[in-house]
């Protein structure tokens, strides 16, 4: 049982859920899709190992939603049966995962927010999300240490890496706005202390960044156009193609069990 | 219901984790709480990581051994708060690991809960097989998500760690 929320409240936490779970479903899936191709082993088990977390935490996510939505939707029909323009995850983790420097840039961008993200959400008020986020926080940690290792790696490593590595940041540097930004929706759940500010948290994640690339010898990508509304299901042409390798079996065979 | 909670513990022992069957769900402190009423029997159980995928198997498990011992109306229930952690393995869950060849977790550093710099040391791991503590990461991902791949320069054998989380 999840403890009783205002309608308009209830209305906007479905949302935001998708928000956060979608962010994770899509990103898992991206990662998944490295197995069995990764250049050497050890990373072919990182990554699988990375997008099952994704996945499990998609799971939580997308599973409350439901139950808050109480129209019976389990975590499953919402990953199977939405279309691309109800998915509410950002740009930045439905971007190809290009070769292994543009993978490592993504989620070394995407889980340095998700960090400080999550270190507020576990104070939130609505006390089923906050236990979401204390147990994700921890999943959070290493996959920010696994790609921060990697951004210094490649960075710091030959000429060629050092070269994809800044290209990959150059061509995400644009997803990344969204990350931070909010709106009336979240406007409402913050003023309820169920999300907390995420543009109250750019400065923390720029922080960290910076640190990285300067240790990585990359540079933060001039200021240019930033991507936004994905959020609101505005996508990028990528997400349809992954949702129709991703729904496929589900939706040709609904109901299917084994 | 005529059956105490240390009973179902008991019977719980019986329940093997399918990925470390040396260790039972008990050992592993996935059981967080049961509760005994005349409605039935409450089995409150924690993931160990978000995306384990034994979960199923696990709950499948303990309903059908509680089943065959004559025991009705199981609710299993799963709970993430507070969110698992290795250091609730026992002693005599270690050793079970070392033995079966996994090198058991280190008690968790506060320190590691934020994000840690580039220079942290790293933990050493002494050899399952050998007790050698001139062992190195050769992988922080695993077979499984609760584990990471070592070797060991002295017995050259590679082995396994169970992250501490």
């Amino acid at each position: 049982m999840i403890p009783p929320l205002r309608k308009d409240v209830a209305e906007a936490c479905f949302e935001y859920l998708l928000r956060l779970g979608d962010d994770l479903l899509i990103l898992g899936h991206r990662l998944s899709e490295w197995c069995g191709h990764a250049g050497i082993l050890e990373e072919d088990l990182a990554l699988a190992n990375l997008a099952l977390d994704c996945l499990g935490q998609a799971n939580n996510c997308l599973a409350l939603a439901g139950q808050i939505e109480g129209k019976g939707r389990t975590a499953d029909d919402l990953a199977y049966f939405r279309d691309e323009t109800a998915f509410r995850n950002c740009a930045l983790v439905e971007q190809p995962n290009g070769d292994f420097a543009t993978t490592i840039v993504r989620h070394f961008l995407f889980c340095t927010a998700s960090f400080y993200l999550y270190e507020k959400l576990q104070e939130s008020s609505f006390a089923p999300l906050a236990a979401i986020a204390k147990k994700s926080l921890k999943e959070i940690i290493y996959h920010h240490r696994h790609a921060r290792e990697w951004m210094i790696r490649l960075g710091d490593g030959t000429p060629e890496s050092h070269l994809r590595a800044q290209q990959a940041l150059n061509e995400l540097w644009m997803f990344t706005a969204e990350l931070h930004q909010t709106d009336p929706l979240e406007a409402k759940l913050i003023q309820e202390g169920i999300a907390p500010d995420r543009a109250a948290l750019v400065d923390k994640w720029k922080q960290t960044i910076s640190q990285v690339l300067n240790e990585a010898t990359l540079t933060i990508p001039p200021e240019g156009y930033m991507y936004s509304g994905a959020r609101l299901g505005r996508h990028t042409e990528y997400l349809g193609h992954l949702l129709s390798e991703m729904q496929i079996v589900a939706r040709s065979h609904p109901g299917a069990k084994w | 219901m005529h059956i105490t909670k240390e009973q179902v513990i008991e019977l719980l022992h019986q329940v093997r984790d399918p990925e470390i069957p040396v260790l039972s769900v008990v050992d592993m402190a996935i059981i967080r709480n049961i509760t005994i009423s005349s409605e039935g029997i409450v089995v409150q159980i924690t993931p160990t990581y978000s995306g384990c995928p034994a979960m199923h198997v696990i709950e499948q498990d303990i309903q059908s051994t509680l089943q065959a011992h004559g025991l009705k109306n199981i609710r299993i229930e799963l709970i993430l708060d507070p969110p698992w952690t290795t250091d609730w393995m026992s002693d005599i869950a270690k050793t079970k690991l070392q033995e079966y060849g996994i090198a058991p977790p280190h008690l968790t550093d506060p320190a590691n809960e934020q994000l840690v710099p580039l220079s942290s040391k790293k933990k050493k791991i002494d050899c399952p097989f050998c007790n050698s503590s001139t062992t190195i990461a050769t992988s922080e991902f695993g077979s499984t998500p609760c584990k990471s791949y070592y070797f060991c320069n002295d017995c050259r054998q590679p082995f396994e760690y169970f992250k501490s989380i």
